[in-house]
This record gives C-alpha cells, structure tokens and sequence, in this order.
C-alpha cells in the first residue's frame, strides 16, 4: 500500500517535471512548479519528514510561487524560442542522468539499517536528544543543538540573500496609499483576506513556539508569518501593508535574527562554554539547551520572515 | 457501533472521492473556462467537505478530528474565495465565456 502511494506521487511528479519542460507559458510553469513542490511535500510526509514538508509545502507551494509570478510579471510571461538546436544538452541531460543512475547501484537498499548514513552519528542523537536537551522532537534538537554551526551558516546565507535582493533591485519607498483600480472592487478577496490574516500569524507563532514538540521551527514560522503580510498586501496593496511593516523596520529585524543567533553563541562563550555550547546558558544543562533552542529558532524565525518580505517588496515596489 | 462508524466514514470519503473525481473530468471536458470553473470549484468544495468528514469519523474524538474540522472550517472559505478570485480575474482579462447564441 505504502508503495503505491509512492509510486503514484513520484509518477505525478515527473508527469509534472515534463509538463514544466514542456510549457511555453511561464505562468503555467509558475504554477506548475508550485505543484511541483505540494506533490513533494506529500512525498515528504509519506517518507514521515514532516518538519522538511513543512518547510516544502510553504516555502516551495507558498512563497517561492508568488516569487516568480511576481517577477512574470516584471518581465514577460512567454518563454524564449531556443536559437540553438537542443542536441547538445540533450546529450548532456541523458550522459548526467545514465551516471547517475548507475551511482545509485551502490547505494544500500532502500531504507536499509545497517547503511553508513543511519550508523554514523544518527543513533546517537536518537537516543540521547531528548534526554540531553529536553526537547521531544529529535528534528529541532539535531537542527538548532547538534548541528547549531549548520542552522547558523543557513541563516547567514538567507540573511546575504536579502541583502543580494536589496543591492540588485533597489527599492522605492510607496507613499500611494490607493490600490490600483481594478483591484478596489474586489469586496470578498479583501473580507476573507483580513478574516485570515490574523489566524495566519497565530499559525506562525504555534509553528514556532511548538516546534519543540512537534514538527515546525524558525523557519517554517518565518515563512508563514511572511506570507501573512504578503496576502495583506496583495489584498489591500502594498502601501498599506508597509504602513503597518516599512521597510527600515525589516532591514534592522534581517540582521537582528542573525544577532540573536550568534549572540547566543558568544553569550555561551562568556559563560565558560564553547560557541553554541547551550549547557551553561541555564544552572541546569537540560534547561540551558531548551532555552538556547528557543533563542536560536527565534532568531531564525525573525530572519527569516524579514528577508522574505524583503524580497517580496522589491519585487514589487518595482512593479507600479 | 464501531462498524457502523466505518460504514459511514467509507460512504462519506467514497463519496468525497466521487465528487472529486466527477469535477476532475468536468475540468477536462467542458467547453470554456467559465464552465471548467465552476465543475471544479462546486465538486472539489463538496467533495474535500466529505472527504474530511469521512476523516474525521475515522478520527473519533480526539485532536485529530479537531484539526480537521479547522481544516473543513479553512476549506470552506478559501476554495470558493480561490474561485471567486479565478473568476473575477479572468473576467477583467475579457476571457470570452462560450454562449449559445438562443440563450439569454
């Protein structure tokens, strides 16, 4: 049973794949990445990576399609004719490809125990995580406490993406507080959209604050929190929804998640500790590592959240 | 009583599954986008409804069926407002809805 639903999802999936490939409508191809990457979060979920299908299904579903049919918007929504014949990258794509698929021949069975992967260090955290940080979800502990260095260079990577976004497209402050026309009369978009975009932010908030417990985490909660504001401001436009966020305000909380991130780290350092080292944040060491978790998921959360915004209002203050 | 909780639950998700599919194959098979639209917005509302429901009497009373039924509570708003969004869209790009010249 569990094989058909794979089979069915990843047949979707390259059904989809090809479809992208062969679309000419960049809108189409818009969307269709988009179901894309909700038919990889179902895949996600049946593989019970429920915290990486979080972040699939709002990050790849949510936020990154509204990405690109903004920047459609910004440019043209048709794909170029290739001037070249496709020959060449066709035998690339299949050379690349037959590798591949002859690598995968010695690779361990599939889901098998004894394969390297599961018998390095992943045991180890498996069992003594929650006893060490007292944080029940094994994700959020080997995420923000064990691997801590790994979380830290994510965030700075988001962090220089914003930054990138801001140096490349500039930005232009929207004193309009009027939407367009068209967009005034849209009655039952703009009820449910402030019917919901309250629930929106509590969601963001549960998914950060429970990701200790279940699956969810700074990341997947800046993404929701984000895409609160964007729904906001795609129904009321987005001068009014700068209002209420500006973008000076977004730029100091960019680089006060990353702050508070590395502050943790020094602030274990000045306690006697090692960088990241949670321990002596508390008199007790379980409590010293939940405390630093939730520092540290608080600090990626506000990262990123403000850099998602940041791109989103770049895109768009470029557009009217 | 927990067999009769089944046989509900099979009627409620089979039938869901049914709506869903009959939208499906109204998407792919009616003339003009209007059409299309209205197939898969009334049978997908309907049928991730009874979906849902089927759901929710597997779940019996726990957590679960209460997410679910904010689910079913989040459904009912978003997918008619999508539509309604899709429609007013494609209204103000004058896509040509297909009319009988006899009608009205």
């Amino acid at each position: 049973m569990q094989y058909l639903i794979d089979i069915i999802l990843l047949a979707l999936l390259m059904t989809t794949g090809f479809a992208i490939v062969h679309m000419k409508s960049l809108l189409a191809v818009a969307m269709l990445t988009s179901i894309y990457s909700l038919l990889s979060a179902a895949l996600f979920v049946v593989l019970d990576a429920v915290d990486v299908a979080l972040t699939e299904a709002a990050i790849g579903a949510g936020i990154s399609t509204i990405l690109m049919l903004a920047t459609v918007a910004l440019t043209t929504d048709r794909e170029k004719e290739p001037r070249h014949t496709p020959l060449l990258p066709l035998l690339v794509v299949i050379a690349t490809g037959a590798a591949l698929i002859y690598g995968t021949v010695d690779m361990p069975h599939y889901g098998d125990p004894s394969s390297p992967v599961h018998q390095h260090v992943a045991s180890t955290y498996l069992q003594d995580a929650p006893a060490e940080t007292g944080v029940p979800n094994v994700v959020t502990s080997v995420l923000a406490s064990y691997r801590g260095y790994d979380t830290l260079g994510e965030v700075t990577v988001i962090f220089t993406a914003g930054i990138g976004v801001m140096a490349l497209l500039g930005y232009r402050i929207h004193r309009r507080k009027m939407v367009r026309e068209e967009m005034r009369h849209l009655i039952v978009l703009r009820v449910i959209a402030k019917l919901f975009f309250p629930l929106i932010l509590l969601f963001a908030l549960y998914v950060q604050f429970h990701g200790d417990y279940g699956p969810g985490g700074g990341f997947q909660a800046g993404v929701i929190f984000a895409t609160g504001f964007i729904l906001y401001a795609l129904a009321f436009g987005l001068g009014n929804a700068q209002r209420v966020i500006t973008h000076r305000l977004l730029q100091i909380m960019m680089a006060v998640g990353v702050l508070i991130f590395a502050g943790v780290g020094i602030e274990s350092m000045l306690l006697g500790g090692h960088f990241l080292e949670y321990r002596v944040l508390a008199g007790d060491p379980v409590a010293g590592q939940h405390l630093g978790i939730l520092l540290i998921e608080l600090g990626v959360g506000i990262t990123v959240a403000a850099v998602m915004l940041i791109i989103y209002y770049g895109f768009v203050s470029r557009r009217d | 009583m927990d067999s009769v909780i089944d046989v509900l639950s099979w009627i409620f998700l089979s039938g869901g599954a049914a709506f869903l599919l009959i939208g499906a194959i109204g998407a792919l098979r009616f003339p003009d986008f209007y059409t299309r639209l209205h197939a898969v917005s009334v049978c997908d509302t309907l049928g991730a409804g009874l979906v849902l429901v089927g759901l929710m009497l597997q779940g019996g009373l726990s957590l679960v069926t209460v997410k679910l039924l904010l689910m079913f509570y989040f459904l009912m708003f978003t997918g008619p407002t999508a539509v309604h969004a899709l429609a007013q869209a494609a209204w103000q790009a004058k896509q040509q809805a297909l009319v009988d010249d006899h009608g009205p």
